[in-house]
């Protein structure tokens, strides 16, 4: 705690002194947000730090890849790639389960690419067409590409990185303007854990439907009963069960709706535990499922990475130390992702509406480059 | 019973009021007074529906009590003339009713004007006969007539009672049952809290409002060792089938003890009234499992059978024995017999899953460690009842290497897992295991990994009911048990306030039998869709 104080008093220290001399202080703040933000992350992934959603997680990287291309020093737009790539690597290491971050690092990486091609006359077309022509002959170009300076490149990408806040601002709104197309009424709809995306969805429709809601609780966390108290404030008749209830009420349930973590580059979902249960009891019972997804969330990655797919948190949440005697002679596990593979998704929502989990592949080419997949 | 209809309305009748006249406990008036009320019952179903009232008020009488006929059958060596023909007439003259149309016999009684005298007798001389063909049956030994008895049995239509613990929503049982409380003299237990729609026919009680609480002390009607049992099953602290069952046998087995046989009684038949408002009370203070159902049934027909030139002490020593019999051959013994075929199943090297805590699991676990066995265990739990951690210190203190997950990381760890065992709490006619709820969840996540299931149980706890889903029979248990709190928060403390919010505190599941590849019985391995031959061959072992 003592630390973190001294970084505010240097911080505030650097802001005052900033009017004064421009220039390198700029550095130093830019660099110290940079570490604030990297300290925020590490504590927020042990489920110690205060809870955040990924979308301001989204929205809080965009908005400092933005101060870094306002106030990073850079000549070309490959230096500015170099840097981004840099700190999004930092990012990504502080906190391996938050993949919004590197997904939001892609997205810009993306933009500047598109905006440096642009600068040059050459269309967005060609350069996307991967043909195997392009790949024998134009293979050693793209190295040198990104070296010339454009002078309007910066207000370019600054703009671009706004456009792309806008739309982040808006995409929850947009995922429950389309409730109304996927619930009538007299359902009974099931979901699990608490996803603030499939709470807008579901409050949206129940402006005009009446329709029945149960909220397995999802322990250890329990965050289920956040979700079914905020439903049933909203006048939506909600039902919390355990998570051992599911397959026992799955028969008289409707459809599925979840949120999820991320959507890999398969189809698949990294979701909360006790989703795959979830998904395969609603496929053993024909149930559609339906995962409410923002775009931000679709990260390139496949769910064969064993080592950085499973985040554990402390089995204390499991079995606590007031077990005594036997917590040292017992492996206790607490995972906290699940893996549901594609054939048991029926539907994605996201903000720019329903897709079937095979059409993900082309979604992710047209929102990130190949040569960005790795950072 | 197919040929009963119109015909034997009153006869069904006088036969119930010669049975209550046996009860020393009800009054005059209140015996009056409980006819008057089923025939203004009937009177409203008759009014409805022509046909539809006749069938339904016929089926009502043989179903009030299947045990109004068991105790007749009984009474048949001393069968009492009736002799002013107890056809009740209400003293508040003759609700005539304008039921000239209906001509059934059920409304024909209190009409005496339209029954003319000499249908009364020819009833009589029916009814005569019907006893002593019964009679004559039951001294001719049971082989040949349940032979012949046991197919017919079959493809006659059998008028089942359902039971009242599922029928909460319809309010003629609840009153239903309020009377046969009273009768007893023991309290009503009453729901709480909100009930999700979809369980609207099931009980619900709180743990916090125990129904001893209700009882004046001393209780002269239930036996103090009932009284604790009672408590001990509401407030679970005796959990699990097994546990249940034989815990309730050792009470009742403290009840013979002290029970003394009152004068001009045959023991025979006022133990088995004695036992009737025990087991409404264990009943009340928490259903009944199918295991105990059985139980009671072998004791019941155990003490009906004792010959009567028994003295007292010879029955009570003989039913005694018959208790511990019955506890050590289906309990002990069967534990025995099916770990030893369960060992076969267990090779070394084997990660075995299992979940909650099932007392036959947990003994075949421990003999085969005692017969050296190399293998781990993870142990699988859920909320709220978090019994696998009781499991867990079991395993651990024999020294079995084991993991402890919650069922919501099942999907984590099943890729590692060689074998899945599961207790049951009963299993039913048409071959669905019904246990703990998310043993049916256990089953289709390690079907989907390919991973056998493999379901222990005694034949004891074979039930001949059959059920598909989760929710016409169950158990809702206290839903504020869901409640959590965490980091000093309590997310669900005021959801009585919220209208709109329900708690669902499920107690049992099924699991259809495509889940599971094979049953361990102390018959044999068998799969799940041959329970009812093992039924069939139990009855006609019986």
């Amino acid at each position: 705690e003592n630390y973190h104080i001294s970084w505010q008093d240097s911080r505030n220290r650097s802001e005052t002194t900033l009017n004064n001399m421009p220039g390198a202080d700029k550095e130093t703040d830019l660099s110290e947000r940079i570490e604030a933000f990297l300290a925020d992350l590490k504590r927020g992934g042990s489920g110690t730090g205060p809870l955040r959603g990924s979308g301001e997680m989204a929205r809080e990287t965009t908005a400092l890849l933005r101060r870094i291309t306002a106030q990073a020093r850079w000549s070309s737009a490959g230096d500015l790639m170099e840097i981004i790539r840099n700190e999004g690597r930092r990012m990504t290491a502080a906190q391996p389960s938050e993949t919004t971050v590197g997904n939001m690092v892609r997205r810009v990486l993306k933009i500047i690419r598109e905006e440096y091609a642009r600068s040059r006359g050459s269309s967005e077309e060609t350069d996307q067409q991967e043909s195997l022509h392009k790949l024998l002959t134009s293979g050693g170009l793209s190295e040198e590409n990104f070296r010339q300076h454009f002078a309007s490149l910066k207000a370019n990408v600054i703009e671009a990185i706004n456009e792309l806040l806008t739309e982040l601002e808006g995409t929850t709104d947009n995922i429950a303007m389309q409730a109304l197309e996927h619930i009538h009424s007299n359902e009974v709809i099931m979901t699990i854990g608490r996803s603030r995306t499939v709470e807008a969805f579901l409050k949206d429709a129940a402006r005009k439907r009446k329709f029945h809601v149960i909220v397995a609780e999802c322990a250890p966390f329990c965050q289920g009963h956040e979700m079914a108290t905020s439903l049933s404030k909203a006048g939506i008749e909600t039902t919390v069960i355990a998570d051992a209830a599911i397959f026992a009420v799955m028969s008289r349930v409707n459809k599925v709706i979840i949120g999820t973590q991320t959507v890999l580059a398969n189809g698949g979902l990294r979701a909360v535990n006790g989703t795959h249960t979830l998904a395969l009891a609603a496929k053993h019972h024909s149930t559609p499922l339906i995962v409410c997804a923002p775009m931000f969330k679709l990260s390139p990655q496949f769910p064969n990475e064993e080592e950085i797919f499973h985040k554990f948190v402390s089995p204390h949440e499991v079995l606590p130390f007031t077990e005594g005697e036997i917590l040292s002679k017992v492996n206790v596990h607490c995972p906290v992702f699940d893996y549901v593979p594609p054939e048991l998704i029926t539907l994605f929502i996201s903000n720019i509406g329903g897709n079937a989990p095979s059409y993900i592949y082309r979604l992710m080419s047209e929102l990130y480059h190949p040569e960005d997949h790795e950072l | 019973m197919a040929d009963c209809g119109e015909a034997n309305g009153p006869e069904r009748k006088n036969e119930i009021v010669r049975a209550k006249n046996e009860e020393k406990e009800l009054t005059k008036e209140e015996k009056q007074r409980l006819r008057k009320e089923k025939k203004q019952q009937k009177k409203q179903k008759e009014k409805k529906d022509d046909k539809g009232s006749s069938e339904k008020s016929g089926r009502e009488k043989t179903l009030d009590p299947l045990s109004a006929s068991q105790v007749l059958s009984t009474q048949s060596p001393t069968q009492k003339v009736p002799a002013s023909a107890p056809i009740p007439v209400p003293p508040s003259g003759a609700p005539s009713h304008s039921s000239g149309a209906p001509s059934h016999s059920s409304s024909g009684a209190p009409s005496p004007a339209d029954k003319p005298a000499k249908s009364k007798a020819e009833l009589k001389a029916e009814r005569r006969a019907r006893q002593e063909a019964d009679r004559a049956s039951k001294q001719q030994g049971s082989s040949s007539s349940s032979k012949t008895k046991a197919p017919a049995s079959d493809l006659n239509p059998v008028v089942k009672r359902l039971p009242e613990h599922v029928q909460v929503d319809d309010p003629a049982v609840v009153k239903r049952l309020a009377k046969k409380l009273e009768r007893q003299q023991i309290p009503l237990r009453s729901d709480y809290g909100y009930k999700v729609s979809l369980f609207s026919h099931l009980h619900q009680y709180s743990r916090k409002a125990p129904l001893t609480q209700l009882l004046s002390i001393p209780s002269s009607v239930i036996h103090p060792s009932i009284v604790r049992l009672g408590l001990q099953y509401s407030q679970g602290i005796v959990t699990g089938s097994n546990a249940r069952s034989v815990a309730l046998l050792h009470a009742f087995k403290q009840v013979i003890m002290d029970y003394s046989t009152p004068p001009n009684e045959e023991l025979s038949r006022d133990l088995v009234n004695k036992l009737k408002p025990y087991i409404s009370f264990l009943n009340q203070c928490r259903p009944l499992s199918a295991s105990m159902g059985n139980a009671i049934k072998y004791i019941k027909k155990e003490i009906s059978n004792i010959p009567s030139q028994y003295k007292e002490e010879e029955a009570k020593t003989k039913l005694l024995e018959c208790i511990d019999k019955y506890i050590d051959e289906k309990v002990v013994l069967a534990a025995k017999a099916i770990s030893k075929y369960a060992i076969e199943k267990i090779s070394d090297g084997d990660v075995i899953l299992v979940y909650g805590c099932s007392s036959l699991v947990n003994h075949i676990l421990c003999e085969a460690f005692d017969k050296n066995r190399k293998f781990r265990v993870i142990v699988v739990d859920s909320r709220p009842r978090l019994e696998g951690r009781e499991a867990l210190r079991r395993l651990v203190q024999i020294g079995i290497s084991c993991t402890y997950v919650l069922i919501s990381a099942l999907s984590y760890v099943l890729p590692e897992v060689s074998k899945v065992f599961l207790g049951a709490h009963a299993l039913l006619a048409n071959g669905y295991v019904m246990s703990r709820v998310g043993t049916s969840q256990i089953a289709l996540v390690a079907r989907a990994f390919n991973v056998p299931v493999l379901v222990c149980c005694e034949t004891y706890k074979f039930c001949e009911r059959v059920q598909t889903d989760s929710f016409v029979s169950n158990e809702l248990d206290d839903p504020d048990e869901l409640m959590v709190t965490r980091k000093g928060k309590t997310q669900l403390e005021d959801w009585h306030d919220l209208s709109t919010l329900g708690l669902l505190n499920l107690v049992y599941d099924v699991t259809p039998p495509d889940f599971v590849d094979l049953v361990i019985t102390d018959l044999g391995m068998i799969p799940c869709t041959s329970v009812p031959v093992v039924l069939r061959v139990k009855n006609v072992d019986q």
